[in-house]
């Protein structure tokens, strides 16, 4: 067992346990998993929250932010799921298939199950699947980050969420909008597989209505490409949120599989997206885009470790951060090349634009090569607003908050436009104007 | 429809005097020349009437079409009619120029009370003023002024002023960088706007762009003041005997 003084709780982590009691019973999953659970009870229990003397948290001290755990959200009610859904639209008209997952629950009335199959798409509950014989297996960590602190939330307390499949050379038609509603307050905890057969295509938008209260927002996206697989998805973290809103993604490439995504942040108190990208297979690609803004007393973590275990593959990293008041963006990101991957082509650049005195950036890209002959290069950049832009912007008889607009929206547009999903642009660009008028 | 005096003005940064004490008038449907040395305070001169934040006036007023320039942003300044075309039109990535030019054009109705065009009111502007200065559909779909060459980009700030169509053009050294050819289209540009109602005011070192934007007056800036004011001959003289005798005048 663990050598070292057990650590003195904080409210939060009381909560925690107090929450792990309560729930255990009632929470879904085989014999397997319950054993990964209490495993990963054990580990919250020892080690706390994740803190600021982990390297992976040393800017995102969740165990400072988190006050205390609110219990788990009760099971989703179908009425007022529905009552969200109808009310809210992140995405306008943009014609997609839904798939709905309401505090955990994957509610099929909700989800266009059989215009999905027509397409060669099929839906299922994560909560039955983890009671099934390969339950533990869809628990698998990544290859780079198997204790982290999040993760290790998400396998104690999991309520459940969706698997889709996408058969072997299936290209879906229209984008898929995986929609989490809460449909009450309280922690939200669920995990996600996408996977892809061979030659498949998908493109996903993962977004988020409700209000979960004082509990945290948990959510995992493991994606599964096979072999000429190609994912392109967009992750909205947006809305106003006093609650830790957590993401993790945690992806496996075959061989010439095309990975594309972009995380966009805007609004919530404490967002964390980290990403465990990982190759498996030769000649494959991954684009990992990030936007970012926060103000107030925001922080807004962007984290990323991409595994180039095999030779032959690319990937390219691009984010940007706006910041105002006395936000804090963090950027950490790691291309690790192991020593036979070979010819692998890797580049990555974080930017951030500061709008105040007050605001907050840490920047911390990290090459770690053990291959001889490969092209990786990092950048990392922080400034103000140019005042001779915004002066020639003026000249021409646009007034300075417009000016600042085009200039802030220019800036987040270069890693929105290379990210080229055309039939998400005008609806991420009208959140940028949207958090830029009411932050 | 312009008028500048005793006008003092300072680097705010430092407190370098570089205006010391101009006077100048211009009225509608002139063409008046600023000529000079380097570090005469010719484009200092621009900016001070454009509005940059980096200097500060210490003395002295500006009146445009009566209203006192100074009170006003450098943004009011061009809805009320003033265009800088600056010696380096600065590059705005991700900004594309057609989003640019639509959003200047509207701001500027706005501030005036007018209506905002419609876009195929707008797009027709923009092709037929394009085509006479040579500017293409692509550059107009790029980020403005990224990548243009040095012809593109004063080709591109003639463009805007026609689409803008200014009271007052101050045009800062228009000729730079330009070729033969770069400086008669951007010339044929300016022509085509000179009107009654409209003045002009060119800065340039050289005589060559007065060849062809002829002015109706021409002056000499030395040390940041205007010290000798002539017609279009003045140019010629500068041309042939250079600006020692002025730079000693003013000392």
């Amino acid at each position: 067992m663990n050598a070292s003084a057990p650590i003195k709780h904080t409210q939060a982590e009381s909560d925690l346990m107090d929450r792990f009691e309560a729930a255990r019973d009632g929470l879904p999953g085989s014999v397997a998993v319950t054993a990964l659970r209490e495993a990963a009870a054990g580990q919250i229990r020892d080690r706390g929250l994740p803190h600021r003397r982990v390297e992976e948290y040393k800017y995102s001290d969740l165990r400072a932010f988190m006050k205390l755990a609110a219990p788990l959200a009760a099971a989703a009610d179908a009425g007022t799921a529905k009552t969200l859904l109808d009310s809210q639209d992140t995405l306008g008209g943009l014609e997609r298939y839904r798939i709905v997952v309401s505090n955990g629950a994957f509610l099929a009335e909700f989800s266009d199950v059989e215009a999905l199959s027509a397409e060669g798409v099929t839906l299922s509950a994560m909560s039955a699947e983890l009671a099934g014989e390969n339950g533990a297996q869809l628990l698998a960590s990544p290859k780079s980050g198997p204790n982290d602190g999040i993760l290790t939330l998400n396998t104690a307390f999991v309520q459940g969420g969706v698997i889709v499949r996408v058969k072997d050379g299936a290209e879906v038609s229209r984008p898929v909008e995986l929609i989490q509603v809460a449909a009450s307050t309280g922690a939200q905890v669920s995990r996600n597989r996408i996977s892809l057969g061979k030659g498949a295509k998908l493109r996903l938008l993962e977004t988020f209505v409700g209000d979960t209260g004082e509990g945290e927002l948990n959510t995992v996206f493991d994606y599964d490409l096979a072999d000429g697989a190609s994912l392109a998805t967009t992750r909205l973290i947006v809305g106003k949120s006093d609650a830790a809103r957590l993401f993790t993604t945690i992806a496996t490439l075959g061989a010439d599989a095309n990975l594309k995504s972009l995380g966009f942040m805007a609004g919530p108190r404490f967002a964390r997206n980290q990403q465990f990208v990982n190759f498996t297979g030769e000649n494959s690609d991954a684009k990992i885009f990030g936007v970012t803004m926060a103000g107030g007393q925001d922080l807004a973590d962007q984290t990323l470790i991409v595994d180039h275990t095999v030779p032959h593959c690319n990937s390219r990293e691009f984010f940007k951060t706006v910041l105002d008041g006395h936000a804090k963006g963090v950027y950490q990101g790691r291309i690790n090349v192991a020593p036979h991957a070979q010819k692998t082509d890797g580049e990555m650049m974080t930017q951030a634009l500061l709008l105040s005195e007050d605001a907050e950036m840490a920047n911390k890209p990290e090459l770690e090569i053990f291959a001889d002959d490969v092209i990786c290069a990092h950048g990392a950049t922080s400034g103000q607003i140019d005042e001779d832009l915004l002066f020639y912007l003026k000249a021409r008889g646009i007034p300075e908050d417009e000016a600042r607009t085009l200039l802030v929206l220019a800036f987040l547009s270069e890693a929105i436009e290379e990210y080229g999903e055309d039939d998400v642009t005008e609806g991420l660009e009208a959140r940028v104007r949207d958090w830029l008028a009411g932050h | 429809m312009l008028e500048i005096k005793n006008l003092h003005a300072r680097i705010a940064e430092d407190e370098t005097e570089i205006l010391r004490g101009v006077d100048l008038t211009v009225n509608a449907g002139e063409v008046h020349a600023i000529m000079g040395p380097n570090g005469s305070g010719k484009s200092t001169l621009s900016y001070v009437l454009a509005g940059k934040d980096d200097y500060e006036v210490t003395e002295g007023e500006i009146l445009f079409n009566g209203r006192n320039m100074l009170d006003m942003e450098a943004d009011e300044r061009a809805a009320a009619g003033l265009f800088l075309a600056f010696q380096y039109p600065i590059e705005i990535p991700g900004v594309a120029t057609m989003e640019f030019l639509k959003t200047a054009m509207n701001a500027q109705r706005k501030a005036r009370g007018e209506e905002p065009l419609s876009i195929p009111d707008f797009m027709k502007k923009v092709r037929e003023e394009a085509s006479h200065l040579n500017v293409s559909m692509d550059m107009l779909k790029r980020p403005l002024n990224v990548g243009f060459s040095g012809g593109e980009k004063k080709r591109a700030e003639i463009l805007q002023m026609s689409l803008l169509e200014p009271k007052l053009c101050v045009l800062d050294e228009t000729d730079s960088g330009l070729d033969i050819d770069a400086l008669r289209i951007v010339s044929e540009g300016v022509n085509k706007l000179r009107s009654p109602e409209r003045a002009m005011v060119v800065i340039t070192h050289y005589q060559r762009l007065l060849d062809h934007i002829v002015p109706d007056v021409v002056h000499v800036l030395s040390k940041g003041r205007i010290v000798k004011t002539g017609g279009k001959e003045l140019a010629l003289e500068l041309e042939k005997n250079g600006y020692a005798d002025y730079v000693d005048a003013a000392a």
